[in-house]
């Protein structure tokens, strides 16, 4: 105690010497982490920033671009309706995929989670199947094919419930609703994995405390006992949803064509491969791009600190 | 025996039981009953294919269908076995650098203290907050001007580094008790020695686990819009090829999609156990 204060002027050009010593002795760190660092900033930072960038020039990948300040944003919200459809459809597909994807996902997990142990493994494999096949969705378009072999409408007409086959993928009708079963079907994926294992690492011994203690149905027993364990698990299972539920894209494009019917299905991830690699109107592309990553960061930012918070 | 049995049954009712039985087959059969057509289609002769109404069995199975497939040269200009074999070679290829320069990354992230560790982790991690899809646009900008458009880096490059994985290696790596990689220190091993022997070895569930997320990944990616050359093209791009073909492929379509659904099933039927410890670590705690 008798030791006076280190004065505190001292501490810059300390600090800085400091720093430069341990960043010698942990060279070999640094050796490490380069070649994973690089590639994620050409391929993961860079877009980013190039997206932002462009976003305020009239780049069209041929010409070099101009400055033209707020002019794609201010034609985006203004001036572009198929825009605004493409914003009411992405909010319409995130705001049910994402929460229903969420749910089925942890209750899933849950219901897999107490069977016996061979069927266990089987029912997983089930459920996670369709989302690793990746782009096999497309066998929708069989199922759900607008003439009398698709196999929605070939049952649906032998039991007799409609008289006509039904154009599922091109009557603004059903567009949308198809498109969400089948997002909704390949949602099972990482988080449904991590979910599983969350169960897993479960302390039960809290089971049967809690038996004791009055908890006297399932439903009591996850709320109050599983739940507050499982948090981490839940949190990167809420990441991983919003992210890819607001990415929905893709698959309209495969089952419903892009630009779809009267735009039933359009999202923004079409409207942005519309006007990048269909029009080549690139920083108009990048404004739409910008828009929706900020819209998934925030919501995410947001969506995880309420999670926290709870 | 009888003790975990009656463990099992706490706070469990019979109609519940049955409710939640019955829940998991009706949704498994929506889940797992398109895949299953799929297959039965892929081995139907083409008289049986278009019945009226859907047959979900096959009476006369038949291999026509996949040799078809490897015959289907004529208007495909590359033969299918040139598919198959870039996307073979481009999982492959990805999957390895990327799993272990993810790993490598991972280490230093979980367990070395350096200058500006903390702000590159939540750079890393912002990044796990939004989808590849939303900056697939500006990214095709950067891969162009990078000039790899039609060659395979194009394929290989932008999947190496995954956040994704990287993050899932780095929790797994949390794990590891300082005192081994300290006892290893004592013994005058570097760092690289200290990850090879040490560090490795105890992630190995981690690891096999970002080998199949990342083989998965890579698999299921297709070419479009980044490779216009037909013999550099891969599996499902050729796949949407021949699905356009219509009802004249739709045998051959049906079996190319069982071809492109085995290799990730199975590599993860061979790693259900490790993925599911590994994914126990995927907590993001804060």
């Amino acid at each position: 105690m008798s030791r006076s204060k280190k004065p505190e002027r001292l501490t810059a050009s300390y600090k800085m010497k400091h720093t430069l010593k341990s960043m010698r002795a942990e060279r070999s760190s640094y050796f490490m982490i380069a070649p994973f660092l690089i590639a994620f900033f050409i391929f993961t930072v860079l877009p980013v920033v190039a997206a932002i960038a462009l976003s305020f020039t009239d780049f069209n990948m041929l010409q070099t671009p101009n400055w033209v300040g707020f002019d794609n944003y201010k034609t985006l919200f203004l001036n572009d309706d198929v825009f605004i459809i493409a914003v009411k459809n992405t909010l319409i597909l995130a705001l049910i995929t994402g929460p229903v994807g969420y749910m089925a996902c942890f209750i899933f997990a849950w219901f897999i989670n107490e069977l016996p142990r061979r069927i266990r493994a089987f029912m997983t494999l089930i459920f996670y199947a369709p989302s690793i096949s990746g782009s096999i969705y497309f066998i929708w378009t069989y199922i759900l094919s607008g003439d009398r072999y698709g196999v929605v409408n070939g049952l649906l007409l032998d039991l007799g419930i409609i008289d006509s086959p039904i154009l599922w993928l091109a009557d603004t009708d059903y567009m949308l609703v198809c498109v969400i079963i089948v997002q909704l079907w390949l949602s099972l994926g990482t988080s449904f994995l991590s979910f599983l294992a969350g169960f897993k690492t479960v302390d039960t011994t809290l089971y049967e405390a809690g038996a004791i203690d009055g908890v006297h149905n399932r439903f009591q027993e996850i709320w109050y006992l599983t739940l507050p364990q499982m948090k981490p698990q839940l949190l990167f299972g809420a990441v991983m949803q919003i992210s890819s539920s607001f990415a929905v894209g893709p698959v309209a494009e495969a089952l419903c064509g892009n630009p779809s019917t009267e735009y039933a299905t359009h999202t923004i991830i079409n409207h942005v491969s519309d006007y990048g690699g269909v029009r080549y109107e690139l920083g108009y592309a990048c404004a739409i791009s910008t828009v929706l990553l900020m819209v998934m960061l925030i919501v995410n930012k947001v969506i995880t600190k309420l999670l926290v918070d709870e | 025996m009888k003790r975990i049995r009656i463990k099992k049954q706490l706070n469990r009712s019979h109609t519940g039981n049955f409710l939640v039985l019955l829940m998991l087959v009706v949704v498994g059969c929506f889940m797992g009953l398109p895949l299953y057509y799929n297959i039965i289609q892929s081995f139907k002769p083409v008289e049986e294919r278009f019945i009226f109404p859907p047959r979900f069995y096959v009476v006369n199975p038949t291999g026509a269908n996949y040799s078809q497939l490897f015959t289907l040269v004529s208007d495909l200009t590359v033969p299918f076995s040139r598919y198959l074999f870039n996307s073979v070679f481009v999982s492959i290829v990805s999957t390895g650098i990327g799993v272990m320069i993810g790993a490598m990354a991972a280490y230093p992230f979980a367990k070395k203290k350096f200058p500006g560790k903390n702000m590159l982790w939540r750079l890393i991690m912002l990044t796990l907050l939004f989808s590849g899809g939303v900056t697939a646009l500006p990214a095709y900008i950067v891969k162009a001007k990078l000039g790899l458009i039609n060659t395979y880096w194009v394929l290989i490059l932008p999947s190496l580094a995954s956040t994704l994985h990287m993050f899932l290696l780095r929790q797994f790596m949390l794990q590891i008790p300082d005192s081994l990689l300290d006892a290893a220190k004592l013994d005058g091993a570097n760092d690289f020695r200290i990850f090879y022997n040490v560090v490795l070895p105890n992630v190995k569930p981690a690891f096999m686990t970002v080998v199949v997320l990342s083989f998965q990944n890579v698999w299921n990616n297709g070419s479009a819009g980044v490779i216009f050359r037909e013999d550099l093209k891969l599996l499902p791009t050729a796949l949407s090829q021949i699905t356009a073909g219509g009802i004249a492929r739709s045998g051959a379509s049906a079996a190319a999609a069982v071809l492109l659904m085995i290799p990730p099933i199975v590599a993860f039927v061979l790693n259900q156990s490790k993925m599911l410890q590994t994914m126990a670590h995927s907590g993001i705690k804060d």
